[in-house]
């Protein structure tokens, strides 16, 4: 028995910090120290505030130490673990009060929230299947295998009206349901790990940070469809993530939790892992299964949907991490305890990606239905630098971006839908004045040109076509009537561009059109980027009543583009400037602007 | 774009071709073998050169333009070689909105070579890539496994130097 736990989160976010480092100092002086059996050192997943790491929470207590510096653990260590005194000059500020330390769950970052699929993150080891075990991990499956048939599994699920946290929001009950149905010699269980939102990586975080719960989740789906046979489709760009993903499959097989005759119940299910190659396409369901098979991941026409044709021809049910995370819990509480939580039509939380221009950047979980700005503002800690909030995208380069005044609507599927944007995987990345929302626009379209398979024209060529109109825009060559021809261009390639991807490619042109119309129209008739962010249209300026002659621009401009002589004001060659502010940055005084 | 680019010559070894030939018989069998074969492939060889691709194709009988196809068509594999040390700056939306296009520019320029590309010493290759899912510490770039966060274009330099 230890006598303290010392969690340090071991998830991209805090690994790329160096929390790696981090465990390895803290075994070194804990063992100097002569602690080495009364402290544990457990590397988690990911607790949600990435922006405060590396971060380390200390029980007995759950003191929160946030962005701990390897040369900040000797005393940690000799102070807190051997002296029992806290460091208070390390801890995560939200939580100091003059009362003492206050519990981590009533800061502002996590009162609101509900973990149900984020559970176990950052809480248990996700490299000992022991610990999982022990937060009841596997006894809904236990339940599952000996006390309900397969019918009954799929009612929970159905009376959960938990909906697809992938992007679709389909109901899961009605998919598994529709697996069932088909009769076949062989059924598929795949889960689509395959997160190529730019912006959103909450399934990275479940499977870094509880990777059995998908494993368990799936086992589950098995049974109640039909199928012995999943496989999990995970970025290769996750290599954490598909580490400790190939340790729990190894663990299970070896409890038995997977494989022949599971819980002596006569059913047999086992899972492979398949890596992603970076192709974004290939988190559609049909382009998904045809990665699978070893092919170029295109699309193909639905139906058959997978349920009926599948992978390897076969019935397959395709659900995203998130959405598996979610099942033992389901089982475990039922479906009245998930039905409790959430709007009329989108049950239980949803894990957002907090990014952007936000001071809490991190994952959080919240029932559905609070609104935007409980998330942005108190959540998130609003906007860095005093910066007046823009916009909000969600749904990554399918969804779209959502102005300040629709802050104030629940965050529900329909809701954000009836707003010209989607939930999409969960990213939500948030915007201030210093963004150009034609410039976001064209970003995403870059995105949909570089990744669109090329199978159907009108996403080949349409996206394109949209991505060089958009370009034409920011260099202030356009007219209104190409906004126009933008415009209708947009619902053509929605219209008949062949799967997701291409149909909802359109999406960040139409909403930044239908909420920022004003900023198009800047571009084009004034010639003028409002936030700043198009070269094109930018134009440096000195003041001369400001400039004090110090020279300091002009020796820094790349470009020679600044005369001027000492004491005297300065000029900026606008046939020279490459705009790229450099002196704008250094200017002492304050004399140089961008227009 | 592949094509425009300098061709490496083949260099690969008969330590290189058994370790493959061993991974190609451990999967053959299974469904779907392809995928898997060709990301061990390019671990060995550190790129999927026509020779690697012709190999694959002989060994499982598969034609060479189907292999091609699939090479061509996912991100992560490459026709050419990576620098001994691959610089990827993340172009997700995240990073995006707080300037890793600035960021991506000034290595391009401190490098001397644009995405995709490789120094002729062979030190550093450059590429775009899409979230590595640490946004919170946007903008993010990447040399190899080591994984540089919150980041100005000021402190590019001193980064890259460290490999120099």
């Amino acid at each position: 028995m230890y006598r303290s736990h010392v969690l340090v989160c071991g998830g991209t976010g805090c690994t790329s910090s160096g929390s790696h480092r981090i465990v390895e100092t803290l075994k070194t002086e804990i063992e100097k120290n002569g602690l080495k059996d009364e402290i544990a050192v457990v590397q988690t997943g990911c607790h949600g505030l990435c922006a405060l790491g590396p971060i380390m929470i200390v029980y007995p207590g759950a003191t929160f130490y946030s962005l701990v510096k390897e040369e900040d653990i000797p005393e940690i260590v000799s102070e807190h673990f051997l002296k029992g005194r806290i460091v208070t000059r390390l801890v995560y500020e939200e939580t100091v009060t003059e009362e003492g330390i206050k519990s981590l769950s009533d800061t502002d970052f996590y009162k609101k929230q509900n973990r149900i699929a984020l559970r176990n993150c950052g809480i248990i080891n996700p490299e000992n299947i022991d610990e999982y075990i022990a937060t009841d991990g596997y006894e809904a499956l236990g339940r599952v295998l000996t006390e309900y048939t397969p019918d009954q599994v799929i009612q929970t699920i159905l009376d959960s009206g938990l909906r697809g946290r992938g992007g679709g929001g389909f109901p899961t009950g009605l998919k598994w349901k529709f697996a069932k149905g088909y009769d076949a010699d062989q059924k598929y269980v795949c889960c689509n790990a395959d997160e190529g939102d730019p912006g959103a990586f909450m399934d990275r975080s479940v499977l870094e940070g509880d990777p059995h719960v998908v494993l368990e989740a799936m086992t589950i789906a098995g049974f109640a469809i039909g199928a012995s046979q999943g496989y999990i489709y995970v970025r290769a760009e996750y290599p954490i993530a598909v580490k400790r993903l190939q340790i729990a499959i190894n663990q299970a097989r070896e409890y038995g939790l997977l494989g022949k005759n599971i819980f002596n119940t006569g059913f047999n299910f086992d899972i492979d892992l398949r890596l992603g190659a970076g192709a974004f396409v290939c988190g559609e369901e049909t382009a998904l299964m045809t990665s699978i098979e070893g092919n170029r991941g295109e699309p193909r026409p639905r139906p058959p949907f997978p349920a009926e044709k599948g992978l390897f021809g076969k019935p397959t049910l395709l659900n995203n991490v998130e959405t598996y995370a979610n099942i033992p819990q389901i089982i475990l509480h039922g479906a009245d305890w998930f039905t409790s939580m959430g709007t009329e039509k989108s049950k239980g939380t949803k894990v957002f990606a907090l990014g952007g221009k936000i001071h809490n950047t991190g994952l959080v979980e919240i029932p559905m239905g609070t609104t935007l700005r409980e998330v942005v503002e108190e959540i998130g800690g609003g906007i860095p630098n005093g910066k007046r909030f823009k916009a909000a995208q969600t749904g990554g380069p399918s969804g779209g971006c959502i102005p300040a005044e629709h802050l104030d609507i629940p965050i529900d599927y329909d809701n954000l839908i009836s707003i010209g944007s989607m939930m999409g995987s969960g990213g939500l990345i948030v915007m201030d004045e210093d963004n150009c929302m034609v410039d976001i626009a064209k970003f995403f379209l870059d995105f949909t040109v570089e990744e669109s398979c090329g199978k159907c024209t009108p996403c080949r060529i349409g996206t394109k076509r949209l991505s060089e109109m958009l370009d034409k825009i920011t260099k202030g060559n356009a007219t209104l009537e190409d906004i126009d021809k933008m415009e209708e261009l947009c619902y053509y390639i929605k219209e008949n561009a062949l799967c997701g991807l291409g149909q909802t490619a359109p999406n960040p042109v139409l909403s930044t059109l239908r909420y920022f119309r004003d900023e198009y129209i800047a571009h084009v008739v004034d010639k003028k980027c409002p936030a700043g962010v198009c070269k094109a249209l930018l134009s440096y300026q000195i003041d001369p009543d400001k400039c004090k002659g110090c020279t300091l621009c002009s020796r820094i401009c790349p470009n020679n583009a600044i005369n001027g002589k000492v004491k005297e004001a300065h000029v900026i060659d606008q046939s020279k400037c490459l705009k790229c502010g450099a002196c704008l940055e250094k200017c002492r005084f304050g004399a140089i602007s961008k227009k | 774009m592949d094509s425009q680019k300098k061709k490496v010559p083949f260099a690969g070894t008969k330590e290189q071709e058994s370790a493959l030939l061993k991974v190609i018989n451990e999967h053959r069998d299974e469904k779907g073998s392809l995928m898997p074969i060709l990301q061990k492939a390019q671990e060995i060889y550190g790129y999927l050169p026509i020779e690697v691709q012709t190999i694959i194709s002989n060994e499982l009988d598969i034609p060479l333009e189907k292999i091609y196809g699939i090479v061509t068509f996912y991100s992560q594999f490459s026709l050419n070689p990576k620098g001994k040390y691959k610089v990827s700056v993340c172009l997700g939306t995240a990073c995006y909105v707080k300037g890793s296009g600035d960021i991506f520019t000034k290595i391009q320029e401190l490098l001397g070579i644009s995405d995709g590309e490789c120094t002729p010493d062979g030190k550093f290759s450059i590429e775009s890539c899409r979230c590595i899912g640490a946004c919170g510490l946007a903008p993010v770039f990447t040399v190899n496994d080591d994984v540089y966060g919150k980041l100005t274009v000021d402190d590019v330099e001193g980064i890259l130097a460290k490999y120099k």
